[in-house]
Parts: structure tokens; sequence; C-alpha cells
């Protein structure tokens, strides 16, 4: 943990991502107004336009448009403070799918000899796919939403994490205390349980990290490409396939979400770099 | 060498044959029925059932397999739900600017990210170092949709040196093509320079402590040569298989790329057979671009031999 805290990319990367999942978290609360709110007469407007707003109690409030507005009229800050949380929420959802599934196919491949062969070569095969056109393929089976672009995005991240678990168990079944443990008659689920999960836990994590940000860019991309998520929910990939028919006029729509997502996904790469580092020392030094 | 290549081939099959069943799965997932697809709103069940029997559904699911990967290796891809043509046919039309749109990033991102990476190995721990390898990591971040948008915003709008969108075929002239081919690839190649930069840093630092280095340095080399042809050359081979496993981000960044700069390639067709949920041609796109992939990645393993004559086959 101290080490965690000595490197500089795991805590400006933790600090950022914590930043977005508080504004995610809160919201609500940070001055924003119903995300999907549509307003004809505000449509299109530049950054900085303010409007009268008239609350339940009739008293009336000037709002201001921070980010402008989008071609529907609605107010693009808080589309984008909105779609902090469904991004982000995506990234850790596809993260924590994948390390599930993988471990536990990993693990069967690695242990079971008979089964490996016919695993691997799925995998091998899945892996042949490029992940986004895989990714297309599987959104295209049903009705766009959340549920089907999380699934279409963790079945082509599962092989990866199916490799690294199997090269992790293939080398600790040859370690002295594994064989020790095989001859004084462990139980397999215990064996694995006991002796090989534990090894798994640091590169799973690294890794984790990874694919939760390449998931959020999956995520944008599926959305802008007007195959993902469903256009009515703010996502930050949503919020710029609105704003990509008007963009030579009105750059804004682009340009905030971008900033935000790019800058989410820096953060999560500078933090799994950083892990890396330190949990997995021997990984660092190979790459 | 000959030998190794066929052997090497046909160590191919069994992942593209994985690959194709897999495809063929997904389409048979599909909770809509293709003959009623096909038929459209007005058809009555007669109707559907003959167009069932003509697309061979009625057959059990392993023959289905065998005559669709039959008619797929003589090159019939099947009819498309949403255009009406022939999948390959609708292939062929859109070749041309996706393989002018990969080749071209390739060649640019090779161009720039090699001699950046080889200045910065060179410069270790100096703020060109530090640049290429801060640029290198935001490159893997920043999605390449912004950065297209970006482009354009910066030198088609606001600077006017080159046209917004579109695309030109080379047979209109090779000018209008290159042209309207350069916000494209540059936009496509910011993930592969970042990729290629940083792999060139990595190994020729690790070159740059062997023995040869220094020996070469103490007959007095000039240091332009030393590093490339002595750091560079033998750092080529991981160099090259980063290139390969680059292909992967490419083909994705094309679907993006093309859609960005409305460019009709096979990555907007993947997108409007998507939207469409046209499944030949989905089908058809997605084992196209597989097999290029294991290909391409081939291709690369025998060009080892060239860069490393160590490695023989």
């Amino acid at each position: 943990m101290r080490m965690l805290a000595r490197n500089p990319s795991v805590v400006i990367g933790a600090a950022i991502v914590a930043f977005l999942a508080l504004v995610g978290l809160f919201a609500p609360l940070l001055g924003t107004i119903d995300p999907s709110e549509i307003n004809p007469v505000y449509r299109n407007k530049k950054p900085g336009v303010e409007r009268m707003i008239r609350g339940d109690d009739g008293k009336e409030t000037v709002f201001v448009h921070r980010f402008g507005t989008d071609s529907l009229g609605r107010d693009i800050y808080s589309r984008v403070v909105y779609g902090a949380r469904v991004s982000l929420a995506i990234g850790v959802m596809v993260a924590a799918l994948s390390v599930a599934v993988g471990l536990t196919i990993g693990l069967i491949a690695g242990y079971i000899r008979w089964l490996d062969g016919f695993i691997m070569r799925i995998m091998d095969g899945l892996m042949a796919i490029p992940a986004i056109l895989l990714a297309m393929g599987v959104v295209s089976l049903s009705r766009a939403g959340l549920v089907a672009v999380v699934i279409a995005i963790v079945i082509p991240d599962i092989p990866r994490v199916v490799r690294l678990v199997r090269a992790i168990v293939l080398s600790i079944r040859e370690e002295p205390y594994v064989e020790a443990a095989i001859t004084v008659g462990t139980p397999t689920p215990t064996l694995l349980v006991r002796h090989v999960l534990p090894n798994t836990v640091a590169p799973l994590i690294v890794q984790g990290t990874f694919l939760c940000g390449s998931a959020i860019l999956i995520e944008a991309i599926l959305s802008f490409l007007g195959i993902g998520i469903p256009p009515e929910t703010p996502t930050w990939g949503n919020i710029m396939a609105e704003g990509r028919s008007l963009f030579r006029i009105y750059p804004h729509n682009i340009f905030y979400p971008g900033v935000c997502l790019a800058f989410a996904v820096l953060a999560i790469n500078m933090l799994g770099d950083g892990l890396r580092d330190t949990l997995d020392p021997r990984f660092a030094k190979r790459v | 060498m000959l030998a190794y290549v066929l052997r090497r081939l046909a160590a191919t099959i069994p992942v593209m044959l994985i690959v194709a069943v897999l495809v063929f799965l997904m389409l048979r997932l599909t909770p809509s029925d293709p003959a009623a697809i096909i038929a459209g709103d007005n058809a009555n069940s007669e109707q559907v059932a003959e167009i069932r029997k003509r697309l061979g559904l009625d057959q059990p699911i392993l023959t289905q397999f065998v005559i669709w990967i039959g008619k797929t290796l003589q090159g019939d891809l099947g009819e498309s739900f949403f255009f009406k043509k022939q999948v390959s046919d609708l292939i062929l039309d859109r070749l041309e600017p996706t393989l002018s749109l990969a080749v071209f990033t390739i060649i640019l991102a090779v161009l720039i990210a090699v001699p950046l990476g080889v200045i910065a190995a060179y410069r270790h721990g100096g703020w060109l170092d530090r640049i290429v390898m801060g640029f290198s990591v935001l490159g893997f971040s920043v999605p390449v949709f912004v950065i297209g948008y970006l482009l354009i915003y910066v030198f088609a709008i606001q600077l006017n040196w080159l046209p917004v969108q579109g695309y030109q075929r080379i047979s209109l002239g090779i000018g209008g093509w290159l042209q309207r081919l350069i916000l494209p690839s540059l936009t496509l190649s910011v993930v592969l320079i970042a990729l290629i930069a940083r792999i060139t840093r990595t190994s020729v630092l690790e070159v740059m402590n062997e023995d040869y280095i220094r020996t070469a340095r103490a007959k007095g080399q000039t240091e332009r040569k030393v590093l490339i042809r002595h750091a560079l050359a033998n750092a080529a081979v991981p160099i090259v298989t980063v290139i390969g496993l680059g292909v992967a981000a490419l083909i994705g960044g094309v679907v993006v790329t093309e859609s960005v700069y409305t460019i009709p390639g096979l990555g907007r067709l993947t997108v409007d057979a998507v939207l469409a949920r046209d499944y030949p041609t989905i089908q058809a796109v997605i084992l196209l671009f597989s097999f290029a992939y294991v290909l391409i990645n081939l291709a690369v393993d025998m060009t080892y031999t060239l860069f490393d004559p160590r490695i023989r086959y």
C-alpha cells in the first residue's frame, strides 16, 4: 500500500478517477438540470447562454448553460456530468465481468488438461476478430441497450483474461509448494482457491484497470456510431454522436464530452501503468 | 523457406475455421428470422417459407454450415438484405477507399513513429523522451473520433488548408485523392504512432547497452550510423511485430475514421450494415477483416528473416 502511495501515476490517476466518480455519483447536486429535458427555444446555444427557470414554487432562477445546448435544446453540461455516471459504470461493469468470466475459464483451461486445447482454440478464434468488429457484431444481434453493449464489450475482452490466467496457472503448477500440496492430497478446488487464485490477483487488478479504460473508449465509439446505448441516455459517446451533424458550426457538442472522455481514459491508463509497476514488477520489466 | 511459408499458412487454417464457425453461429443466434426480413412486411407465410427454402434455412444447421463455407470459399457471400446487392460486389466496391486509408496510415505512422522512438531512446530521460512517452500515453487514451474532429476543426475549418470530409477515387486524379486522405490518415495514425514509438524506444534502449554498440562507437562510426545501422537494425523485429498487432487497432480505427470523414469504405459499410441489421454483410465484413488480420500477422512473421538474418526458416 505504501508503495502504491509513492507512485505518482497511481496517485494522479486514482485522484482523477475518484473525482470523476464523485462527479457521476453526485450529478444531481452539481447545478445540473434534467439531462434529457428538451427545450425547443434554447436549441444550439453557445456555452454561457443564460435562461430563466421557473421552479415548483413559482420563483424564477437564472440557469447558465455552461457548455451550451445541443440541437434538441438539452443542456450539455448536465449531460456531460450525468454521462460520467454511465461511462464509468460501464467501464467498471465490463472490467468486473470480463475478469470474473475470464478467470473461471482460465482456471479451467489451465487445470483441466483435456479441455485446455479446445478452450484455447476458441479463444484464439475470438482474438483473431478485431475487438470493435466483434463488439459491433454482438450488438447487432439484439436491440441496442445497456446490457447488449456491456456483453458486446465483454466478449472480446474474455480471451485476453483467459490467456493471462492460464499462463499463471501453468507456471504456478510447477512450483514446489503446489506439488507438495498435491502430494499431501489437497483436493483440486481447495488447491485452486488456496494456492493458484492468490497469484492471479495482482495481474488481474492491473488487467482489469486497462480493460475498464478500453471499455469506456469502446462504449463511446459504439454510441458515437449510433449502435450503442440508446441516444436519449446521456453518455459521452451519445453527446458527441448528437453533435456530429452540426460540428462545423457548434464544435462545443463534441469538445466537452471529448475532453472528459480523454481525461477519464488517460487517468485510468495512468493508474493501470502505475499499478503494473508496483504490483507486478516482473511484467513491468518485460514491457 | 517456401515449405515453411506453406506450413505456417496451413497452421492458420484452424484459427480461420474457428472464426468462420463463430461468425456463422452468431448469425444463427439472431432472434429474428432472415427469411422474414428479406420477404418484407407484406409477405405471407408461403412466401417466407419459399425464401427460407431458397436460402437453405430449412436444412439442419451442420448442412447449412457446410453449404455456407463452400459458397464463401467460392466468393459467394450471399445477398445483402439492405442494399439488395451481392455482398461480394459491395465489398469490392468499398475496398479501394479502405485500402488507401490503411496503407497510407501505416506508412505515415512508421515514418513518424520510428524516428521519434529512436531519438527518444538516444536522449533517454531527456525532455524529448518525456514528450514522446507522454504523447504515447495520450495517444492510447484519446478516442479516434475526437482526434478526427480536432484535426478537421484546426486544418479544415480554421486554417482552410484541406477539405473537410469526403473521398475521391484514385482514378479521378492523385492530387485530390491524396488531399482527402491526409487528415483521415493522420487521425488514424495517432494510435499506431503511440504504439510503434513506444516499442521502438524500448527495444532500441535495450540494444544500446550491447557491446557491439560500444565497438561501433570505438571504431569511430558516426552517431547517426550507430543508431541506424547498429541499434535500429537490431531492434527491428519487435517493431515489426507491433506493427502487425497494430493492424487490429487500425481496423477498429478505420470503422470510426470513415464515419467521421464520410469515406465510403468497408468501415462505413460495417456501420451501415449493423444499423440495418444486414447480417450477410456483417458476417462477410467481420470474416474479411479477421482473415486480413491473421494473414497480415503471418506476413509479418515471414519478414523477420529480412530484418534479422540470424532467424532462418
